[in-house]
């Protein structure tokens, strides 16, 4: 069984806009998955019929067997979604917004004031329950939706852009936070545009573009298939000239920076043997870009090339 | 660092205690909406309410008299709690669902395992609980006018309860298709209003010219006032089974209707 199974997925919005082009997936039980794509792809039409926003054209779709054309509500109870933009009663108060999330899944208030202590503590929101939820900072207001999200005790909690505008100490948290939910067996679909988030947090990723799933596989086999990065080198001394260092090509970004691309077959011990023979000594080093992104931005590239 | 400690295991809810208490919570949700603006869904009925008996009841109703054999005072009372009881249950449906719409939080509901007749069942208590409060509340005002006999309290009860839950739910239909808040005020500035107006509640039909009176009994106000009247009075222009027999059919209809509109994801889905 998977915790969501797609097949031949359509979606052909009123305007002609052809959102998604037959979409199969299927994401595991216990899986953090990334659904990345640029932005249109088809993402958040995708999340939006898993959790009924969006009325599908064609195709089916399955949350742990339960089909969303059959049994929609047993479907949905299993869901958790926390969604790109802000939805909830910015008048409310957290407390009040958590409480009544909970009893549109059926929990009884006595219950709900329970989960909603537990889980507004957990995101150290517990402190603003009572003030009104439109005075919360724009990372309080992400941890809420997570919170909400998670009243119900979802199988599979799905994640639009969940830290989106949110500062790097918070984000860091928040995917500590997300570790910890999905360790304790909590399926999770992630989009974000952050790729580093991605590679950091999911186990499994799809790639989709213009409607229709390019790439899927799992995150490690995907890096894999990385043949060349780009690594950056700070060195300790000024380098006067692009120094010479049998296969492989170096370049001089400023006095104290060069880059080089070495490729799979390639090791980094040959390149700084190669070096220190020439007084170059490196303080440090960094990927250029992130690995994901740059697999990302070339799928999609060379999509784009064959369109 | 944020807590991550394991949630206990979640236990399967059946859909039918889902439903149930999705229900109340939506009617909580409301009350509590109610209440939180009281000065917006309470004060104004009781105020308006208040000018109509100072200036139609006790300044003009003085010179007109005695109307279908009662006094002036008591014969408009019915209409004038049933008016507000109409246009309040109407306004309370139309603005909170238009508002979970216009800030998104109707997506609370929509991905939630509740049924589309629930959503529209929930609103509806809540439009109906705000129309017998301000019912209520007009009620007490109109006593410290007039007196007010209960010649027929099943009826009474029967016709606020379901007028209310007919114009809570063309607040409804009004909200799924509205785009903007011009479009939530137009149907009550433009066609309720009116209707209120010409729905008998401040004269009998029965002075209006036989072209009048038919064109009138179009009017499905007129049939509630009427009704409601009859359960404090005993008196109606209208038949008053007839009355009750429309207020279900229209009751059914757009309840029926509503769902379908959800159904379809018409104003709410893309």
């Amino acid at each position: 069984m998977f915790a969501l199974s797609t097949r031949a997925l359509t979606k052909v919005y009123s305007n002609g806009v052809q959102a998604l082009r037959g979409v199969d997936l299927d994401v595991e039980q216990g899986d953090f998955f990334a659904l990345l794509g640029p932005n249109g792809a088809g993402k958040t039409t995708l999340i939006g019929i898993i959790t009924s926003l969006v009325n599908k054209s064609g195709g089916t779709a399955c949350v742990f067997d339960y089909d969303i054309d059959r049994q929609l509500e047993r479907a949905k109870s299993c869901i958790g979604v926390v969604p790109q933009e802000l939805n909830f009663n910015q008048f409310e108060t957290p407390m009040t917004i958590v409480v009544n999330q909970a009893g549109f899944y059926g929990i009884a208030r006595p219950e709900a004031r329970r989960r909603a202590e537990r889980y507004l503590r957990q995101l150290q929101l517990w402190d603003k329950r009572n003030g009104a939820a439109r005075g919360l900072s724009g990372g309080m207001k992400r941890r809420l939706m997570i919170a909400r999200a998670l009243m119900h005790e979802p199988r599979l909690l799905v994640l639009d852009e969940p830290t989106a505008g949110v500062d790097i100490e918070v984000r860091r948290s928040m995917w500590e936070f997300l570790r910890g939910i999905n360790d304790n067996g909590t399926t999770i679909i992630l989009t974000t545009h952050y790729l580093e988030e991605a590679e950091n947090l999911c186990r499994n990723i799809a790639i989709i573009d213009k409607g229709n799933i390019v790439e899927r596989d799992h995150m490690s086999n995907l890096l894999r298939r990385l043949h060349t990065e780009t690594f950056v080198l700070n060195t300790r001394d000024a380098v006067v000239s692009v120094p010479g260092v049998a296969g492989f090509v170096l370049r001089q970004v400023d006095a104290n920076t060069l880059e080089v691309d070495i490729s799979k077959e390639q090791n980094l011990n040959e390149l700084f043997a190669g070096l220190t023979p020439l007084g170059i000594e490196v303080l440090s080093m960094r990927n250029k870009v992130n690995r994901l992104e740059e697999i990302f931005m070339r799928l999609v590239e060379s999509r784009a090339g064959h369109a | 660092m944020l807590d991550t400690s394991a949630p206990p295991a979640a236990a399967e809810i059946s859909l039918a205690e889902i439903r149930w208490v999705g229900f109340r919570t939506i009617v909580i949700r409301e009350y509590g909406r109610i209440i939180r603006i009281w000065g917006q869904t309470l004060v104004p009925a009781v105020v308006t309410a208040t000018l109509y008996f100072v200036i139609f009841g006790s300044l003009i109703g003085a010179r007109v008299g005695p109307m279908a054999g009662f006094d002036y005072k008591q014969y408009i009372a019915p209409g004038l709690i049933m008016m507000q009881v109409i246009q309040v249950s109407y306004a309370n449906v139309v603005s909170s669902f238009f508002g979970a719409k216009f800030g998104k939080h109707v997506e609370e509901l929509l991905v939630s395992p509740l049924p589309n007749w629930i959503i529209v069942a929930g609103y509806t208590a809540g439009g109906l609980l705000r129309g017998l409060m301000v019912g209520l509340i007009v009620t007490v005002v109109s006593l410290v006018f007039t007196r007010l006999p209960v010649a027929h309290p099943v009826a009474l009860v029967a016709a606020a309860l379901l007028s209310s839950v007919v114009f809570s739910l063309a607040g409804f239909v009004n909200a799924i298709f509205a785009r903007n808040f011009d479009q939530v005020n137009w149907i009550p500035t433009f066609i309720l209003t009116p209707l209120n107006y010409f729905g008998g509640v401040f004269y009998s039909v029965s002075m209006l010219p036989t072209w009048a009176q038919k064109v009138s009994m179009a009017n499905p106000i007129l049939h509630m006032v009427n009704a409601f009247r009859y359960g404090f009075l005993g008196a109606s222009d209208v038949h008053v089974q007839g009355a009750f027999v429309l207020m279900l059919v229209l009751a059914v209809t757009l309840f029926a209707l509503c769902v379908g509109l959800l159904d379809r994801g018409i104003g709410t889905r893309d």
